[in-house]
């Protein structure tokens, strides 16, 4: 039973720099990096070392409690280096492609002939399975479990992301095979939801799930908050997740025997010159997108993986995250502003409260910058100030400080199955005493996972 | 110059008091280093300058009223309207200057000690204070009540955002159960010299504790809606009040619910007590008598002390309408309610929400389980 839900609650960010509908660049990364620390959940242990030949698909890390979950190798080529951080922590695989995108061939196969261990092991082999996110925690699904149901969400309403429309738009079938690929893995349903802000869905053809149309803005795109309207994480419940980025990839295991995460990303951000779409893989290094950072110092950018609410600022030096499909570029805003907080007029600064007059100019976008605008205070705005921009039946502020208390039963109470940080990226966005409530709801996820284990 | 200010520098414990002057000339440069990497224009110096803003007609209307009164207290009403006005500021002036030198003073201190940025709760508050006190309160009790409100009331919870009574509703409930004699009864609400001499049937009692006797000033619906009667400073306009309600309401700041449940608050009860016979008040001049108005729109919807929840605010605000009232007509030994009501309900505003809270999850679970 498909249907639509309109959220009203919800802020949509009118940052300036939207990517241009058009692929710009195909980027054949000289190195790539494979980042454990992309995986929330995944204990690395080594498969290859330096100098070791690997093909597109091959192992070269597996999960320490789980043998069976595995990372695998992009592109063909040799590996280059291990990079290591404090306490000797693992954190990247570089491997030097040679070019040629030799591919450890899995074989194509019907997904819809074959049987829950068989699409199990395929993922698992090919190193697809980490696109499978559980619910609650955000963490990789652990393949001994059926879970209640799983969910797609087929778009994102986070700023500037990519559009999913032009990005996955010609893979229908492979997203189809996905489809059929999961419905095996689950004893519920697999839901789809699709994006009821545009005229119409490329996806609403898709068979053998669940479609549900969600209207409204930012965070409405979200899976977690799609997952909240639809069917509720309740305490005894799992349930995965996977990205429609993820859903592609793994269609096309099936489709084409090969592992490939290649797709199209969106450059996009205020600082970003002439914003537009490449095509990379994962683990791309920023330094092959330099065209678009212009002539402007690195150390006054950030160069974030993902987007400007939930994204990673990985530097001018770093590389793609593994499931991020956008690039933003902000100007790193250290510059003071006089008597700024009693201006009445602050035309190029954004705001969302009714204090300031962007509700005059709801067309106008911003070229925002790092700059907090203020100082960091105690919470002092009362709950209802960020429930307004939290579409999910939830006391954000009651969440946030159970968290930060440490006080489980509390925690539990207020939800903190239901989000992931990513989902109450618009209240910590709002927040005027400026804490960071993502962080927040992190260390509360991670003391649940600590005293669930 | 800034060197010796911070870690390791020589007046390194200085460096909240600095980083408050700092960023209150700009917004300062610090950027982003945990999840959303921007962040909107809105700090709480916005939100909290937008609330004295939005005090700022009560504030001069009171000090014109405390002209206003002295002139009919002694029969003379040569002053024009800016005369009237320098006469009250000159008299609120010091209220203000104690006000703010014993409150952030203590607030710096703390802050310093906490090793905090300084917090600008108190700049409203400060502002609040010698609105709602009688203007002839002698300066020192004043400093002596602000000092134990700020510190008793607000630091040693934390400081802004943590303290559980309005230090402003504090500061005046310290004030009327230290110094009745000061802050209640009919000598305390006009100024007046004691050498002057003042006209016949003369009386210094608000129109609360009036019963019909005679008085200089008039106690009918538009007396009392502008404001011309004696009263605290800030407390007599409902029409200046409601100019900064507009403020209040039109940016979000404060909460309707918060200020309509008030309202529903006292007509309910007014209604009641008019009905009964146990006044003769009807119930929508309860409105505005006394510090009902000041305090629904200005002290109940600070958004730290009240309720928290949706729902919560309505009972919130029904609660300290309804008390206030219920306080008025009957207990014979006090005419106002409004400063118990307030603080009454800043100490139940946790447990209203707490309610709130648990009824919703307890339903929604049961709605999950049953889907």
């Amino acid at each position: 039973m498909s249907q639509t839900f309109v959220l009203k609650k919800g802020l949509n960010i009118p940052i300036a720099g939207e990517a241009e509908l058009r692929v710009s660049k195909t980027i054949a990364p000289g190195i790539v990096a494979v980042k454990p620390t992309d995986f929330k959940g995944f204990l690395p242990r080594l498969l290859v070392k330096e100098g070791d030949p690997v093909l597109c698909g091959s192992p070269v890390a597996a999960d320490k409690k789980n043998a069976d979950i595995l990372l695998t190798s992009p592109v063909s080529g040799t590996v280059k280096e291990i990079v290591r951080g404090e306490k000797r922590k693992l954190l990247a695989i570089l491997i030097e492609s040679d070019g040629k995108r030799q591919c450890v061939d899995f074989g194509a196969k019907d997904a819809s002939q074959l049987d829950a261990a068989q699409v199990r092991e395929a993922l698992l082999q090919s190193g697809l399975w980490p696109w499978l996110i559980q619910r609650p925690y955000g963490i990789l699904a652990n393949p001994e479990v059926r879970p209640r149901d799983i969910f797609v969400s087929t778009f994102s309403t986070a700023p500037l992301s990519a559009d999913a429309a032009f990005c996955f738009g010609s893979e229908l079938a492979a997203a189809q095979a996905g489809i059929c690929a999961l419905t095996k893995l689950t004893d519920g349903k697999v839901y789809v939801g699709l994006d009821g802000n545009a005229a119409s869905s490329a996806f609403a053809g898709l068979k053998h799930c669940e479609l549900n149309t969600f209207r409204g803005p930012h965070p409405a795109g979200n899976v977690g908050v799609q997952i909240s309207h639809i069917a509720p994480i309740r305490k005894e419940d799992t349930v995965w997740t996977v990205s429609l980025a993820g859903l592609v990839a793994i269609g096309k295991l099936f489709t084409t025997g090969k592992y490939d995460v290649r797709r199209k990303v969106a450059v996009t951000g205020p600082m970003a010159l002439q914003p537009s779409y490449v095509d990379a893989l994962p683990g791309t290094p920023m330094q092959d997108l330099a065209a678009f950072f212009g002539n402007t110092p690195a150390e006054q950018l950030r160069v974030i993986s993902g987007d400007v609410l939930s994204g990673t600022s990985v530097g001018a030096a770093g590389y793609l995250g593994y499931f991020d499909n956008q690039v933003t570029i902000l100007r790193e805003g250290t510059d003071q502003e006089l008597l700024g907080w009693i201006r009445p007029f602050r035309f190029n600064q954004f705001s969302a409260d009714r204090s300031y007059f962007s509700w005059l100019l709801p067309k106008k976008k911003y070229a925002m910058s790092t700059n907090l605008h203020g100082g960091p205070r105690a919470f002092l705005m009362n709950d209802g100030y960020y429930a307004k921009v939290l579409p999910m039946d939830l006391y954000p502020v009651y969440l946030a400080k159970a968290c930060l208390a440490g006080d489980i039963e509390k925690m539990e109470k207020f939800g903190i199955y239901e989000v992931l940080p990513e989902d109450l990226a618009t209240c910590e966005f709002v927040d005027p005493s400026k804490n960071n409530i993502q962080a927040m709801i992190e260390q509360g996820i991670d003391l649940m996972l600590k005293e669930m284990a | 110059m800034n060197s010796n200010f911070e870690k390791g520098g020589k007046f390194y414990w200085l460096h909240s008091t600095v980083d408050a002057f700092e960023t209150f000339l700009h917004v300062p440069g610090t950027v982003t280093k945990k999840g959303s990497h921007v962040r909107d224009s809105i700090d709480l110096k916005r939100i909290l300058i937008l609330v004295v803003i939005a005090a700022v007609p009560a504030a001069l209307f009171g000090m014109w009223n405390v002209g206003y009164q002295h002139g009919l207290a002694v029969g003379d009403l040569r002053l024009n309207i800016i005369g009237n006005w320098w006469y009250g500021f000159l008299r609120v002036l010091p209220l203000y200057l104690v006000s703010y030198i014993v409150g952030l003073g203590i607030e710096f201190a703390s802050c310093q000690i906490r090793g905090e940025e300084v917090s600008e709760g108190y700049l409203v508050s400060g502002f609040f204070i010698p609105l709602i006190v009688p203007v002839d309160i002698p300066l020192w009790m004043l400093g002596v009540a602000v000092a134990f409100a700020v510190i008793f009331g607000k630091e040693v919870f934390g400081g802004t955002g943590m303290n559980i009574v309005n230090p402003a509703i504090l500061t005046r409930a310290f004030l009327f159960f230290s110094y009745p004699n000061y802050m209640s009864g009919s000598d305390c609400w006009i100024h007046y010299k004691p050498t002057e001499q003042l006209v016949d049937g003369f009386t210094g009692a608000t129109p609360l504790a009036l019963d019909g006797a005679s008085a200089q000033y008039g106690t009918g619906f538009w007396d009392l809606f502008i404001g011309t009667v004696p009263g605290s400073v800030g407390e007599t306009s409902v029409i200046a009040i409601l100019l900064g309600a507009v403020i209040l309401l039109w940016t979000g700041i404060a909460s309707w619910k918060i200020m309509v449940g008030g309202v529903l608050g006292v007509l309910f009860v007014g209604g009641i007590g008019d009905l009964a016979g146990i006044t003769t008040i009807p119930c929508y001049m309860q409105l505005l008598y006394g510090g009902f108005a000041f305090g629904i729109v200005f002290m109940a919807t600070d958004p730290v002390t009240s309720a928290q929840t949706e729902c919560g605010k309505w009972i919130y605000g029904f609660l300290i309408g309804a008390l206030c009232i219920t306080v008025r007509l009957f207990n014979p030994g006090y005419a106002e309610g409004m400063m118990l009501a307030i603080l009454l309900c800043n100490v139940f505003a946790p447990l209203i929400d707490h309610v709130v809270i648990s009824t919703h999850i307890s339903r929604r679970e049961k709605k999950l389980k049953t889907a």
